[in-house]
Formats: C-alpha cells, sequence, structure tokens
C-alpha cells in the first residue's frame, strides 16, 4: 500500500504523521435536513485498502452519511453538516477547501443507475475525465480500462457509443461504477449499489467490490446483511443517525457487544 | 340483479353519450382551423408561383412581382428577435432554475409570466416610442427588438421549466464526479435538456412570426429589398395585413398567397419542433 507523507504537518502534531492513501476518519459528524437532526454525532476510522459495509434499517442515516463523506449533503437546500471528516488526516470541510476537489478524490455510486440519458456509454464513463481537461487518447484508454474493472466491457465494447439508455438496470449500475472509477479517486461510496439489481448482477458487483479494494477505499451501504457478510472487512451499524457498533465484520455478525445491533441482525426489528 | 343490468346499462349509455359529446367538442374545435387551412390554400394557391416567391413588389396597377422582399424581411426580423432573446431567455431561464430559489428569482420569475401577458400592440408602441422615436427612423432593428421583448419571457419560462424537468440525480451525479456546478448546467443539465429548450425557443419564433401590429409600429414595410437592419423593412404580416386592407382584387389575391407562406413557414417551425422532442437520438461527435 502507497503512503503519503504530509511534509507540513498541521501546527498541534509535533511530527509528521503518515496517513495511508484514502484513508478517512469521522469525527464528530452531525448532520440534519431543514433543522430535523439525522446524524447524532458519529466517530469512526474507515481503513484504506478494505471494504467498510454501512448497514441499518431503514431512515437511520446510511445515505446521509455517506453523503457527507463526499460533501453531496450540502448541495441539499436546507441541509447542514457539522464535525470533521478527515482524508489522510485533512478536514474536507476546513475552511477554504473545495468540495470539487474533494468530490474528485471520492467519487459516489448511487442507490439507483443515474446514468446521463443524453449521452453514449463512451461518453458517460468519460464524462468525469473530459471535466480535468484529459486528451482523447488518454480518455479511450482510461474509458476501456474502467469498462474492464466494472467488469462491463465485453458486454458493451461493441456499442461503446449507443445510449447508454439501452442497457439493462445491473449494466447501467456497472456502467455508473466504471464512471466513478474512470477519474481514479481514492475513495469510492456506494449507497446500495445493488438494491435495484437481480442475483446475477448481484454477485458481479460483488465479486468487482473485493476486487476493488486492493485499489480503493471502499465504503458500501446495504440493506442485505448477507452481501456486508460476504464482502466487508468491517461493518458499521447505524440506528437512528447514531453509530451503535463498529467493527470486523465476522466480529459484529457473530458476536456483538451491543444488543441492539443483535436484535437487527437476528431480525428482531427493523 | 335486476338492478345491477339497469345499472350497467345506464352506464353503458353514460360512457357513450360521453365519448359523443367529446367527439362533437373536438370536432367544433377543428371547423375553424380546418376551414382557416381550407381558405388559405383554395385563396392563396392560384395566386402563389415562382414569381411571387422570388420577385419584388410591381406598382399597383401592374399585374406579376411578388413578396420575396417580405419574406427575406420576416426571416431577418425573426432572426434578428432570436439572436437578442435566445441568449437571454436561456441564461434568464437558468438562472431561475439554478439560482432561483430566493426573492429575486421570484421577482424575475413574476416579471416574465406578466411580460407574457402584455399585449404585443403594447409592446409595439414600448419599442415605437424607446427605439424609433430615438432614432429618428422605423428599423428592422426596431421590430426585431419588439419580437424579441415578446419572446424573451416564453424562452425563459419554457427553459426554466424543461431545466426543471431534469432529475437532481443527474446533477448529483455529475457533481459526484467532481464537476463544478457549471460543467454540471452546461454539460448535463442543459445537455438533457436541449430537446425541450430548442421546441420552446421553436415555439415562441412559430408564434412571433405571426405578429404585426407590433412591426406595424417598428419596421413598417417597404418595396424594395432592405438596406441594412437600421432601415424600415417589409414582413410577411404587414403586408399581408396591407394588402387585404386594400380594395384591389389583384393585391387581396396576394394578401391570401402571402398567408399561405407565412403559414407554411409557420408550420414548419412547429413541426421541427415537435422533432425535437420526440427525438432523443444521440449524436456523437469525435
Ligand atoms: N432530501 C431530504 N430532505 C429531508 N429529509 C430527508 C432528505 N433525505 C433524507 N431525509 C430524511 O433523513 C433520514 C435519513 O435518510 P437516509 O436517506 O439517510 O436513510 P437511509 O438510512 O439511507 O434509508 P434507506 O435504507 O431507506 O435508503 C430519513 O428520515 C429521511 O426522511
Ligand atoms: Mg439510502
Amino acid at each position: 500500500m502507497e503512503t503519503v507523507t504530509r511534509s507540513t504537518p498541521p501546527p498541534v502534531l509535533e511530527r509528521s504523521e503518515v496517513f495511508l492513501i484514502g484513508s478517512l476518519r469521522v469525527e464528530g459528524l452531525e448532520a440534519s435536513y431543514g433543522g430535523r437532526q439525522i446524524l447524532k454525532g458519529i466517530t469512526m476510522d474507515i481503513p484504506a485498502g478494505a471494504v467498510t459495509a454501512v448497514i441499518g434499517p431503514s431512515g437511520c442515516g446510511k445515505s446521509t452519511f455517506v453523503r457527507c463523506l463526499n460533501r453531496l449533503h450540502e448541495v441539499v437546500p436546507g441541509a447542514r453538516v457539522s464535525g470533521r471528516v478527515l482524508l489522510e488526516g485533512q478536514d474536507i470541510y476546513a475552511p477554504g477547501v473545495d468540495p470539487v476537489v474533494v468530490r474528485r478524490r471520492i467519487g459516489m455510486v448511487f442507490q439507483r443507475p443515474n446514468p446521463f440519458p443524453t449521452m453514449t456509454i463512451y461518453q458517460n464513463v468519460a464524462a468525469g475525465l473530459r471535466v480535468n481537461g484529459w486528451d482523447r487518447r488518454r480518455t479511450a484508454e482510461a474509458v476501456e480500462r474502467s469498462l474492464r474493472m466494472a467488469a462491463l466491457w465485453d458486454e458493451v465494447k461493441d456499442r461503446l457509443h449507443q445510449p447508454a439508455t439501452g442497457l439493462s438496470g445491473g449494466q447501467q449500475q456497472r456502467l455508473c461504477i466504471a464512471r466513478a472509477l474512470a477519474v481514479e479517486p481514492d475513495v469510492l461510496l456506494m449507497d446500495e449499489p445493488t438494491s435495484a439489481l437481480d442475483p446475477v448482477s448481484t454477485l458481479k458487483i460483488e465479486e468487482l467490490l473485493i476486487e476493488l479494494r486492493q485499489r480503493f477505499t471502499l465504503v458500501v451501504v446495504t440493506h442485505n446483511m448477507q452481501q456486508a457478510a460476504r464482502v466487508a472487512d468491517r461493518t458499521a451499524f447505524l440506528l437512528d443517525g447514531e453509530l451503535v457498533e463498529f467493527g470486523p465484520t465476522a466480529e459484529l455478525f457473530t458476536m456483538p457487544r451491543d444488543r441492539r445491533t443483535e436484535d437487527y441482525i437476528t431480525g428482531r426489528f427493523g | 340483479m335486476n338492478a345491477e343490468a339497469r345499472r350497467l346499462r345506464w352506464r353503458r349509455l353514460a360512457s357513450a353519450l360521453a365519448l359523443a359529446g367529446a367527439a362533437a367538442s373536438t370536432a367544433l374545435a377543428l371547423v375553424p382551423l380546418i376551414s382557416t387551412v381550407y381558405f388559405v390554400l383554395t385563396r392563396g394557391l392560384p395566386a402563389l408561383n415562382l414569381a411571387f416567391l422570388t420577385q419584388l413588389p410591381r406598382p399597383v396597377g401592374e399585374t406579376g412581382g411578388g413578396v420575396a422582399n417580405a419574406i427575406v424581411g420576416s426571416l431577418v426580423v425573426v432572426g434578428l428577435a432570436s439572436l437578442v432573446s435566445v441568449p437571454i431567455g436561456v441564461g434568464a431561464g437558468i438562472y431561475l432554475s439554478e439560482f432561483g430559489r430566493n426573492r429575486l428569482g421570484s421577482l424575475v420569475r413574476f416579471v416574465a409570466d406578466v411580460l407574457t401577458g402584455v399585449p404585443s400592440i403594447v409592446v409595439g408602441i414600448f419599442i415605437y416610442i424607446t427605439v424609433v422615436l430615438t432614432m429618428k427612423r422605423f428599423s428592422a432593428l426596431a421590430g426585431g427588438l419588439a419580437l424579441a421583448v415578446i419572446m424573451v419571457p416564453v424562452v425563459t419560462r419554457t427553459t426554466e421549466e424543461m431545466l426543471r424537468l431534469v432529475p437532481v440525480t443527474l446533477r448529483e451525479a455529475g457533481l459526484a464526479l467532481g464537476a463544478p456546478y457549471w460543467r454540471v448546467v452546461t454539460g448535463i443539465v442543459l445537455r438533457s435538456a436541449r430537446g425541450g429548450i430548442i421546441t420552446g425557443i421553436m415555439l415562441a419564433i412559430a408564434r412571433v412570426a405571426g405578429e404585426t401590429a407590433p412591426l406595424l409600429l417598428t419596421s413598417l414595410s417597404n418595396n424594395f429589398w432592405h438596406r441594412g437592419i437600421t432601415d424600415q423593412i417589409a414582413t410577411l404580416p404587414v403586408i399581408i395585413f396591407s394588402y387585404a386592407t386594400t380594395p384591389y382584387e389583384d393585391l387581396n389575391a396576394k394578401a391570401w398567397a402571402a398567408s399561405l407562406v407565412l403559414l407554411a413557414m409557420v408550420l414548419t417551425m412547429s413541426l421541427l419542433a415537435r422533432l425535437f422532442t420526440g427525438g432523443r437520438r444521440v449524436v456523437w461527435r469525435r
């Protein structure tokens, strides 16, 4: 794993600290919509190069949580965030930090496939690259590489220049994953990436997650506890905007420390 | 059982009556439309020929000649109007949809709606006072500006509506790729709404192409090829108006033919506009 060294550490630190690329730390994160508090102070370390699953009942704030990690929460009118989210030790909410730069390093795949409908398959994957001023050649390479990573290349290589809306739901979701991978983020947030998909597409995406974890920090929201058990190194259980328990997946599922976690994973509520 | 059957029969009858009523209303609504097209076609076609489309008007009394200058003039004036109103209208529409959640936004929206309802003759007088009197001359420019004033609110509101139809999820997808907001707006939102916006613009153009009152007060007319946009200019609606109100049968016939030309132009516009809404075809340019 690569490391990154901050040569100019924040003044409070004695020595320069070493962070893994793509490591995240969340400190006292609170978020609200129009005055209604959704996240109530979440603190956790999200390790680099691993899959972290976020589980919890519907409406507990999972989507809100991941949207805070790439500063997307704040684009909703009336939405507020406080607390700190440290990417490699630097607060992405610090004054002067451009959310656009943050989002370039922390990509996101949404709950529902949302390819750009007026663009072709190729254009969809290239959408984030043109913004960064890539030339045609590098773009073409990146498009192929991303589509291969997202396990979609073989299915679409003969129709790259056809509308993305002609793809099946599962293909569209993998296209969205490819689109997010193309800009080469260090962290990839996935909000229930398989909730709209059939078992075969789900399996493909799960295999993809396991493969991608070598290269990215992955945060995956899921409703499906088997999925968390299959793909995640660590799992966080959110309930009503609070982080109830966070630990290695196997531990959390076999010997939960909190009563509420146990109730949830055994299906007693939620 | 019997009551059930009776109720069913009554329902069938009511349904048939409602259907007949709707069909009759539709037919009634179509009568004026079809008869207009019929009259314009039957009266206009006899006077329509190549000379009519390519030659200048002849002096009263001489036969022959055409309205080529007015056809070109209409294109010039409507073109000027689009040149001015499309950038302003689309820009204002973007502002309203993307940044207009505040007092200023509501104000602009309100003003646009009020402007849409202003009678075109009033717009004509406004431009007459502000442009024609200041420049001390009637001009194609003044005509274009008058039509632009009519078009701007229409284009603004259609653009806004079309942009609002673009789902939030697409904007968020763009933002999540690390695109700055302005790129998301130009590259994704505008692009997704392109067809609808073009349709709106075309319908606005089709609407003002037939405006007569404001042009009578601004661009007036003449009998020759126009000599620059600061000079007065012949347009189809104004020619139709002046020919139709003369006692000469020859000119009346020409008014019908000119109406046919105008109708054809406007219908073509509307049809093209339809093409853009239906066609979600993607063109890939390298
Ligand atoms: N745009 C919004 N405006 C207002 N309230 C919102 C908005 N989005 C979400 N909420 C509220 O925030 C709370 C948390 O929502 P969130 O989407 O984070 O839940 P979730 O855990 O992702 O649920 P699910 O599993 O159903 O996707 C919910 O009570 C929801 O009603
Ligand atoms: Mg959710």
